[in-house]
């Protein structure tokens, strides 16, 4: 890529967020949920209708969808997101407060999966049609079709409730509290990133070099270990960097079960209170950090494959 | 003689679709493969029983047979994954088509659209329209449809872009064939394979998706028996009632495995690729 595509690229993404916005902004415009309400029996208070009338005329809730809206885009874009209606705190300080935990998450997960997938990946592609090609399939399969809640409560029953090896409730962040969260996520990507390494490592052993490299006599290990898996990398990246943005929007499911105090739990909890400017931050933040995640990992490719460079 | 010949030589098709046809039998005849058992009411003085002779599957904290709400809980899951994949199919082929034959700025304006979807996580967004609209069966189903109409709409544009500079395709043109006759005699017969097949492929991870939803409480409403919502029950009770959270998951696993397994064998005997 070069300076023009990126900056086409920075383009798109900020015609992409605009659309977001909108789309979110929008739909809880429409919402039955009434945020004032939920305001109020969130701190305890029963309120009179006047005072829901006061409340809705000082919030601006009252005025029409454009002004409302394009007053919130110029908040947004001066990087004030407004304030939490359930949480009374800023969105951009609560989003920020739980995004290194969702990392922290995420990365951990995307090592545990690398450790299960390259090997298992790699193993089923050399012995390609043998029983043990045959198991491991067999096991991405079923990985597959396991909804990841489920697994994630069967581990929690395993090693919480059973074994008292992890706590039940991973909200202080260390490295325990870490394992089985990551771990569930981890299992249901591997399963996906298994067969893709199986695939890429294939596609490089039936390249001539490799033929040309074992007429000549080179050691099928040496070949595979200098060669085709260097070789197999690059197509995994791309894989790799999409898998980072789904799963920092895809944790939510694992971050309630193991109640993990990270962005989806809070997006989650957010959604159930009708809390919209939370709702509506919490979306554009994730729009941004994927679309920037993708940007970073096609502009990587220049330094990973030199063809890229030699074409432009 | 022919028929039976594809059947012999897809014993994986054969397989999994008697077992589709089982399990959605056994959903239709949920009050027969139970029993007469009432999936909503239960008797309080059986709560959290675990597994017997009389609840195979154990009973809830409302003293509600498991099984008999695994059973029910299969039309709710089968149903409205049909659903999804019925109305992601239709309006994902429909915009697709009209993007690819028509071009110009509708084209345009509907991969705007497209591209700004597969920009972005899906469940997020599926998970803030749903959560926006108020939980239930239906919404979950518009959220997950809205978030998911894309990947067909992309496919069904290219597949129609494929044939739209045929040579009779501009005869039919020049002859003054009417665009709608052009659009269902040509473009749709011509993308709809393609399209069954990724449909069919997809209703396992559907049904994933809808157990998600329900699961974090933005899909189908207690006491309606759902699988999703079944489990986010068993997680409370999981240290004294582990059977509550166990027979749900197993019922999606095994059907998502049933679904993803036929959905797979119909690719490998429609698509030519492989040969």
């Amino acid at each position: 890529m070069n300076k023009k595509q990126i900056l086409k690229r920075l383009l798109q993404i900020v015609i992409v967020l605009i659309g977001i916005s909108f789309i979110t902004f929008a739909l809880t415009f429409m919402s039955p949920g009434d945020p004032v309400r939920n305001m109020y029996t969130a701190t305890g208070v029963m309120p009179t209708e006047e005072m829901i009338e006061e409340t809705r005329e000082e919030l601006g809730l009252n005025d029409p969808f454009f002004v409302q809206y394009t007053r919130w885009l110029t908040n947004c874009v001066k990087g004030d997101f407004g304030k939490s209606y359930s949480l009374n705190k800023p969105v951009t300080e609560l989003l920020l407060s739980r995004l290194w935990p969702t990392l922290k998450l995420t990365l951990m997960s995307m090592f545990l999966m690398l450790l299960i997938s390259v090997p298992l990946g790699l193993i089923s592609a050399i012995y390609k049609d043998k029983w043990m090609d045959y198991v491991i399939r067999a096991l991405t399969f079923l990985g597959c079709s396991i909804p990841n809640f489920w697994m994630g409560l069967l581990l929690m029953l395993a090693f919480c409730v059973y074994i008292h090896a992890f706590p039940v409730i991973s909200s202080s962040g260390d490295f325990k509290s870490l394992f089985l969260p990551a771990l569930t996520l981890a299992i249901a990507m591997s399963a996906k990133y298994t067969r893709q390494v199986r695939t890429a490592v294939l596609d490089e052993l039936s390249q001539d070099y490799v033929i040309g490299a074992e007429a000549r006599g080179i050691k099928k290990s040496r070949i595979i270990w200098c060669n085709v898996f260097p070789n197999s990398l690059l197509p995994l990246t791309t894989m790799f960097g999409l898998s980072i943005g789904s799963l920092l929007g895809g944790t939510s499911v694992v971050e309630v079960i193991f109640s993990y105090p990270g962005l989806g739990n809070l997006a989650v909890s957010a959604i159930t209170s009708s809390d919209y400017n939370l709702i509506q931050g919490y979306v554009l933040w994730m729009a941004l950090i994927y679309m920037v995640i993708n940007l970073l990992v096609d502009v990587s490719y220049r330094y990973i494959d030199p063809r890229m460079r030699l074409k432009e | 003689m022919k028929k039976k010949n594809v059947f012999l030589q897809n014993k994986t098709f054969v397989i999994f679709s008697v077992l589709a046809a089982l399990i959605i039998l056994t959903a239709i005849f949920a009050p027969l493969v139970t029993g007469g058992a009432d999936p909503v009411k239960g008797v309080l003085a059986d709560a959290l029983l675990p597994p017997s002779k009389e609840h195979i599957f154990g009973t809830d904290k409302m003293g509600r047979d498991i099984f008999t709400r695994v059973i029910y809980g299969a039309r709710v899951s089968l149903s409205s994954t049909f659903a999804v994949v019925a109305l992601i199919l239709i309006v994902g082929t429909i915009t697709g088509i009209t993007a690819g034959y028509f071009g110009g700025w509708v084209d345009a304006v509907i991969m705007r659209i497209a591209d700004m979807m597969l920009a972005f996580p899906g469940l997020v967004l599926a998970l803030a329209v749903a959560g926006i609209m108020g939980a239930s069966i239906k919404n979950a189903i518009i959220a997950i449809v809205a978030v998911s109409w894309t990947k067909y709409a992309r496919l069904a544009r290219s597949l129609v872009l494929k044939i739209r500079n045929c040579d009779y395709v501009s005869a039919a043109v020049v002859t003054g064939s009417k665009t709608s006759h052009i659009l269902f005699r040509y473009m749709l017969p011509n993308a709809l394979p393609t399209l069954l097949v990724t449909a069919a492929t997809d209703i396992g991870s559907m049904m994933l998706e809808l157990a998600a939803m329900s699961f974090l409480g933005f899909g189908a409403l207690p006491p309606a028996p759902e699988w999703g919502y079944m489990l986010n029950e068993g997680r409370a009770c999981m240290q004294t009632a582990p059977w509550m959270m166990i027979f749900p998951g197993l019922a999606i696993f095994v059907v998502v495995v049933v679904f993803n397994m036929l959905g797979d064998s119909i690719r490998d005997i429609l698509d030519p690729r492989d040969e």
